[in-house]
């Protein structure tokens, strides 16, 4: 009734091509814009952004990264966490070195360092495919954490071999260190977000993205049709490293602020990151935030109505959310195998016919 | 209905405040994942003893004390959700029972004006009070548990150690990394060789660190492990016929826990110790007469009297001592999280204190001041007896080697202040 095409006309390809063709999705879209921008930042509290807004931020870019080689490219990687790693200890080295240059500016670079470790990580995919690759780049992980705990130029010769972020500003308010506004470092990794998803959105229906997907189609039949493979798997790591970089910086600096690689940068957030993209959907903008958005808030959401509300044991409870968020997935990947992208998909496509379904 | 239930529970989530005057303690806890081994005797200790507190004297200072338990999983993910999400209960003082958590928090506790007390573990010198204003690591620390445990060598060798090979086997994070430069230095004073051995957490995996160990064939093997790391370890030194005697654990690496998986073949191996082991003390009669009797235990009850669970009697034991003194010394009985700063600033801790609350010959005594968070940095060498499945203390609580510390301390303070601009106080 409300959600259709019916009356919406579009008269140039401009429009026609638009990312949200249809007049209500366009609504909510900037009312969820407008809300996220210029709402929420007046009620936030330290505990909403740091147990939920920041986490869900950044691991969205992180996924959205992830899905850019893994969903677009069909390179299958495990070494994110430890490419988020590079993007943490490249801002950190960054920060310490150039304290004068503004932290934004650093967090942008850092994704470029980690771009140019994606490309020399990703130049054995053009000999080796699928599982192959996996492993070679499950090597990329172990590899990486291991230079960052071995090699003390990395975490500036400190006796505990952590990283900790210094204090910057910018326009005078505080970004990173302890006091950091909870608004700020929200407002901050926002619009990383934001402009992730919408350079993401536009580069993967783009030349490039077409390029991509052919390879992730048929690799032979792709090269057959002018597709340079060189080409287009390099710049699927390079640009999938690039949105790994940022999350990891903004992760180290805004959020956690002091990060030990072993711990937070292991297989675990690898493998973490490759379940937000399959459960969310390979090959989707959105799917990358409905991952990231199922995998962080559920945990902390089923916490606080089992600990909180329930008052169990919170023993019980963490093992109970295992077990329920491990049955959710089993039971999503049974219904949907192409994950929650691909079920909002569906719904749209219900709601176009609702009430009248034919 | 259901529509109701989760309306009223994130109602009652968004609105629960404190309705009653209460001291509140967090703790976080972890009593799942490769850590919880350690984790579980330590969670159960604290909620035991202040189980006590309250039923016996109703609280301190008639204020009743609320343990307020989040379970990490050893996870900074979670370990940061868990201080935001207990901070505006009005938190006392956090014990994060990580150091790498305690690293992570040092910056934020400050910044909120919260005491972060680190007994035995976090970050070394913030035993400078003078830099660091509301971290506490008294009693002792990482440093003085390194030079421990090298006077015990000494001792045992009638004073020399020079050319003796001594091997840290470390948890890789900065918890291990911790002691290294203490001990590199130690060694250069008394001419022993020393090398040191990365375990990745979290441990599991310990072959080819053993078969380095096997192959080098030092005197004498230190460990700095936590969690399932500790098990493996001595499991791993049982394999390669490592003399057990000569394989000494810091004070988080000498629990049941740790050895029993090894059976006999642990016998002999040696920890060191912030407080004495066992159940011989008066304390566990007022346990037993308030907590277990009254089925108001924590957890399965499984742990009690273990070396863990002792340490989390004397963590509550100092919580306890500094809530009374910060009520002493503001007058106040529900203290705010700044008067709790000032009482473990004041915190004395003297011999008659502890024979008064059961603990007698517990632990040595010391005294906070405004300068020194550190405490006394005594620390004793326990022994595990296989057969009779007991820890024995085997020495008394020896001295560290201060005057080595004492400048490092300060050093590593002075730089901490100098990067972070902080003014020095006292």
């Amino acid at each position: 009734m409300l959600y259709r095409e019916a009356g919406d006309f579009s008269t140039n390809y401009r429009e026609d091509n638009q990312t949200f063709p249809i007049k209500f999705d366009r609504y909510r879209y900037y009312a969820i814009m407008l809300i996220a921008f210029l709402v929420v930042p007046f009620f936030v509290n330290d505990y909403w952004v740091n147990a939920i807004f920041l986490p869900f931020l950044i691991y969205a870019i992180a996924a959205l990264g992830l899905n850019i080689l893994t969903g677009y490219c069909g390179q299958v990687s495990l070494g994110t966490g430890g490419f988020m790693a590079v993007g943490a200890y490249a801002v950190y080295k960054l920060m310490t070195a150039f304290p004068d240059v503004n932290v934004l500016i650093h967090i942008v670079l850092a994704g470029g360092v980690t771009a140019l470790v994606g490309i020399l990580f990703g130049l054995p995919s053009l000999r080796i495919k699928g599982f192959y690759l996996a492993v070679a780049t499950l090597a990329a992980q172990f590899f990486l954490v291991w230079v960052f705990n071995r090699v003390p130029w990395f975490y500036n010769y400190s006796a505990s071999g952590q990283i900790n972020a210094p204090e910057r500003t910018f326009l005078g308010f505080t970004v990173t260190g302890a006091k950091t506004e909870a608004w700020v470092a929200y407002l901050v990794c926002l619009v990383f977000v934001t402009i992730s998803a919408i350079v993401a959105r536009n580069m993967t229906r783009g030349a490039l993205g077409r390029s991509w997907m052919a390879i992730r189609d048929m690799d032979i039949a792709a090269e057959i049709i002018g597709v340079n493979p060189l080409k287009a798997k390099l710049s699927a790591f390079a640009i999938s490293s690039f949105f790994v970089g940022i999350s990891g910086a903004l992760y180290f600096s805004v959020y956690l602020g002091a990060v030990e690689v072993g711990e937070v940068f292991g297989i675990n957030k690898s493998f973490l990151v490759l379940f937000m993209i399959i459960i969310g959907g390979l090959g989707s903008v959105f799917g990358s935030f409905a991952g990231a958005a199922f995998l962080v808030l559920l945990p902390v959401l089923l916490k606080n109505v089992l600990v909180g509300y329930f008052g169990w044991q919170t023993d019980v409870a963490a093992h109970l959310e295992f077990m329920i968020i491990g049955g959710l997935i089993v039971w999503f990947l049974i219904v949907e195998p192409h994950g929650l992208a691909q079920l909002w998909r569906l719904g749209k496509e219900k709601l176009r016919t609702w009430p009248f379904p034919y | 209905m259901f529509k109701k239930t989760i309306l009223a529970a994130l109602s009652s989530i968004m609105f629960a405040g404190p309705a009653l005057a209460e001291l509140v303690v967090p703790w976080f806890a972890y009593r799942t994942g490769a850590y919880a081994p350690s984790g579980i005797p330590l969670v159960d200790g604290i909620n035991d003893y202040f189980t006590m507190v309250n039923e016996r004297d109703g609280g301190i200072g008639g204020v009743p004390v609320r343990v307020l338990e989040c379970e990490t999983g050893y996870n900074t993910e979670k370990s940061v959700e868990c201080y935001e999400s207990t901070k505006a209960e009005g938190s006392l003082v956090y014990q994060p029972m990580s150091t790498g958590v305690t690293y992570q928090l040092i910056p934020k506790a400050t910044a909120d004006g919260i005491a972060l007390h680190t007994l035995g573990y976090g970050r070394t010198s913030a035993a400078n009070g003078r830099v660091f204003s509301n971290v506490f690591n008294y009693p002792a620390n990482y440093w003085t548990a390194a030079s421990v445990a090298v006077n015990h060598l000494l001792a045992e060798n009638g004073g020399s150690i020079s050319g003796k090979k001594v091997t840290l086997v470390y948890h890789n994070s900065a918890y291990g990394k911790e002691p290294i430069r203490v001990l590199e230095m130690l060694a250069d004073k008394h001419g022993f060789e020393f090398n040191a051995i990365p375990v990745d957490h979290p441990g599991q995996e310990q072959k080819s660190q053993w078969l380095q160990i096997r192959r080098d064939k030092p005197d004498y093997v230190l460990m700095w492990g936590w969690g399932v790391m500790n098990s493996v370890a001595i499991n791993e030194a049982a394999n390669i016929r490592f003399p057990m005697e000569n394989f000494i654990g810091v004070w988080w690496s000498g629990s049941e826990n740790d050895v029993l998986p090894a059976g006999m073949r642990a016998d002999g191996y040696k920890a060191l110790a912030l407080n004495a082991p066992g159940t011989d003390y008066g304390i566990y009669d007022e346990l037993k007469a308030n907590v277990w009797d009254k089925g108001l235990t924590a957890g399965a009850g499984d742990q009690i009297g273990s070396v863990l669970y002792n340490r989390a009697l004397y963590m509550a034991f100092l919580t306890h001592m500094a809530i009374k003194k910060a009520q002493e010394v503001t007058g106040v009985a529900d203290i705010s999280q700044a008067d709790m700063i000032k009482g473990m600033e004041a915190l004395e801790i003297t011999d008659a204190m502890m024979a008064e609350n059961g603990l007698k010959g517990f632990a040595p005594s010391f005294k906070v001041t405004c300068e020194d968070h550190g405490g006394s940095g005594l620390g004793a060498v326990q022994q595990w007896d296989a057969s009779a499945k007991t820890w024995n203390l085997i020495t008394d609580f020896i001295e560290p080697d201060m005057g080595m510390i004492a400048p490092l301390i300060k050093e590593d303070s002075e730089a901490f202040a100098k990067e972070n601009n902080i003014a020095m106080r006292c």
